[in-house]
Formats: structure tokens, C-alpha cells, sequence
């Protein structure tokens, strides 16, 4: 058992190279917080947003995602809910 | 209506002077009234690089003190028309460097040249700050290795909000990669990164891959820009970068390996 958990488990060996820009995108990430305005509104954007979805339908806090990507010269904000299957007919009649 | 370039990376190291010099080298070839300003005060270095050390009598501060005029100071290359050196001052410091005086320089250096190059010194102090203020556009050197692209992303974010342009709500100063010191083998084997990885981490178009290259340590030596050495490799980067700088389309070479032919296995060859 111990021969084959040591065969099958061992990790894909990595190149260092794959190591490098993993490690760069964390902290080039982190780093670049002050010159992407940071969205520091989104937390507050997604409690009015709840609030609002919540006059017509029940949903759970946790069903709702709100994402700012920026692709190139373009933020996109992403706004992911996901609707309870009953009762999004009663919510909106 | 003259373009003011930077030449800048943050790192030291990486082949500022190196780009800075055969970038300028290449546009005075084609053509363009070139003057390429060294801002390393007190570590100059332009000028052993482009081979006119000996010919340095008036620098750039002194023609920001008014203690020497333009003309006095700029120096002709012998081997390239249209092409001038501002040297930088070897004693003084760069807080002799002020953002007017700067200004007046390039403002008298915009109405005979059209293309003005700016070799920033390291670091992101006065002297970089002041390379990059004024640019229009932008050359920043990396080499695929883990502090330089770091220091890259750190100058991208300067550039992007401490330029005159991004002070003044202007279009963006425009960026543009210039990858050094590049080995595609090694990155290929997966030990060193990619020109793909750098991109995606700094996310600003390629201008040019420049190979590792003994030619770029041999032509420092003898004063001349690698970009005159025909038929090197990285002076032929150099020059493919130069004509994509000037809008020509060429693809990107010394990206991927290549397979040697059996004459170069056998004589070597660079």
C-alpha cells in the first residue's frame, strides 16, 4: 500500500518557471491594490443589491456574488444571483 | 511634433542603457533627428555605452544651470547622422535634476528632434521620476526573472499615475515591453519564464524579445550600440523592434527555440 500511495501520490514535479509566476501573480496582485482603484465599495454595493432583489424574491445572502474583473482597459462587474426555485414565482407575482 | 520616450524598468541591471542606446541608434538610421539624454546623474554611463566619453565636455545639468547651452552640450554621433548624446553630469546629484529645468531642456530639444529618448537611472527616485514625468510613451526592460518583472509592475503603476500625463488627465503614456536578456531554451525546459507568462503578469503589448547575447558584452566593450553589430542576434532585436516601434509589422523572433542546422552544430555560430 505504502509503495503505491508513494507512486500514485507523488505531486507533478513543477518547473521553476511555473513557481515564479504563480508567486509574481500573488504578490504583483497585492501589490497593485493602490493603482487599480481598489473596489472597496463592492461590499456595500452587494448589501443594497440584496436588499433590492430581496423586495421581489427570498434570497440568501450567500446567493449572491459580485465580482469587478478588469479585462485590458474595461472593468467588468460581475453580478451572479442564484433564485430559489419555488419561490421565485410567488416573490415576483 | 517630437515624442519623448523613457527607457526605464525600476531594476537596475536589466539593459536600460543597452535599449536606450540602440533604440535611439536605430530611429537616427531610419531617418528620425534623435537625441538621447542620459538621466543617471552622477552614475553616467550613456556615453561609455555609445562610445563619446571622450568627447564629454558640457552635460545636461550644466545646461539646466544655464551654465552651458544646448548646442555646447549635445554631441554628435560620428557614426550615425541625425543622432545627438546629452550626456549626464558625473559629479553633481540628481536633486540637481528640477522638473522646470527638465521641461526647458525638452522644450528646446522638441523643436529640432523628433524623437526624444530618455534612459532612466534604477530605482524610483528623482532621477527615474524625472526620466519618466515628461514621456509620451514608454519602453520598459525586463528580464524573465522574478525581481525584475516585480520591479516592472511597480514602474507600470508609476508611470500610470505620476506622469505629467496621468497628473493632467492626458491619454495614458503608452507602454510598451521591451524583454531582455531572454533565453528561449531555458524557458522551454521550464526554468525560466516564458515571454507569454511575462506578458500575461504585466498585461502591456511586446515590442521586442531580446536574446541573451554575447555580442550586446562586446559591443559595450568597444563603445558601440549593439544594434551596429550586423548580424547579431540581439542587434537584429534591436532592430525589428525599432521598425515595430515605427509601426511595421514583424513577427517576433528568438521566442522560440531554435533548431540548429548542421553547419552552425559544427562551427558554433551565434
Amino acid at each position: 500500500m505504502g509503495i503505491f500511495d508513494n507512486f500514485f501520490s507523488r505531486p507533478p514535479t513543477r518547473s521553476t518557471a511555473a513557481v515564479a509566476k504563480e508567486r509574481l501573480q500573488i504578490v504583483v496582485i497585492h501589490e497593485r491594490g493602490g493603482r487599480h482603484r481598489s473596489p472597496d465599495y463592492l461590499p456595500a454595493l452587494k448589501k443594497e443589491l440584496l436588499e433590492v432583489v430581496r423586495k421581489y424574491v427570498h434570497v440568501d445572502q450567500s446567493q449572491i456574488k459580485v465580482h469587478l474583473d478588469r479585462d485590458g482597459d474595461c472593468e467588468v462587474l460581475e453580478l451572479n444571483i442564484t433564485l430559489p426555485d419555488e419561490e421565485q414565482r410567488v416573490g415576483a407575482g | 511634433m517630437a515624442t519623448v520616450i523613457v527607457v526605464t524598468s525600476g531594476k537596475g541591471g536589466v539593459g536600460k542603457t543597452t535599449t536606450s542606446a540602440s533604440f535611439a541608434t536605430g530611429l537616427a538610421q531610419r531617418g528620425y533627428r534623435t537625441v538621447v539624454i542620459d538621466f543617471d546623474v552622477g552614475l553616467r554611463n550613456l556615453d561609455l555605452i555609445m562610445g563619446c566619453e571622450r568627447r564629454v565636455v558640457y552635460d545636461f545639468i550644466n545646461v539646466i544651470n544655464n551654465e552651458a547651452n544646448l548646442n555646447q552640450a549635445l554631441i554628435r554621433d560620428k557614426r550615425v547622422e541625425n543622432l545627438y548624446i546629452l550626456p549626464a553630469s558625473q559629479t553633481r546629484d540628481k536633486e540637481a535634476l528640477t522638473k522646470e529645468g527638465v521641461e526647458r531642456v525638452l522644450n528646446e530639444l522638441r523643436q529640432s528632434f523628433e524623437y526624444i529618448v530618455c534612459d532612466s537611472p534604477a530605482g524610483i527616485e528623482r532621477g527615474a521620476l524625472m526620466a519618466l514625468y515628461f514621456a509620451d510613451e514608454a519602453l520598459v526592460v525586463t528580464n524573465p526573472e522574478v525581481s525584475s518583472v516585480r520591479d516592472s509592475d511597480r514602474i507600470l503603476g508609476i508611470l500610470a499615475s505620476r506622469s505629467r500625463r496621468a497628473e493632467q488627465g492626458d491619454i495614458p503614456v503608452k507602454e510598451h515591453l521591451v524583454l531582455a536578456r531572454y533565453a528561449p531554451e531555458r524557458a522551454h525546459r521550464g526554468d525560466m519564464l516564458s515571454v507569454d507568462d511575462v506578458l500575461e503578469i504585466l498585461g502591456i503589448s511586446l515590442l521586442g524579445v531580446v536574446p541573451e547575447s554575447p555580442a550586446v558584452l562586446q559591443s559595450s566593450n568597444a563603445g558601440v550600440p549593439v544594434i551596429l553589430e550586423d548580424g547579431s542576434d540581439a542587434g537584429s532585436a534591436y532592430s525589428d523592434l525599432v521598425d515595430r516601434f515605427l509601426g511595421k509589422s514583424l513577427p517576433h523572433r528568438f521566442v522560440t527555440v531554435q533548431k540548429k542546422g548542421l553547419l552552425q552544430r559544427l562551427f558554433g555560430g551565434s
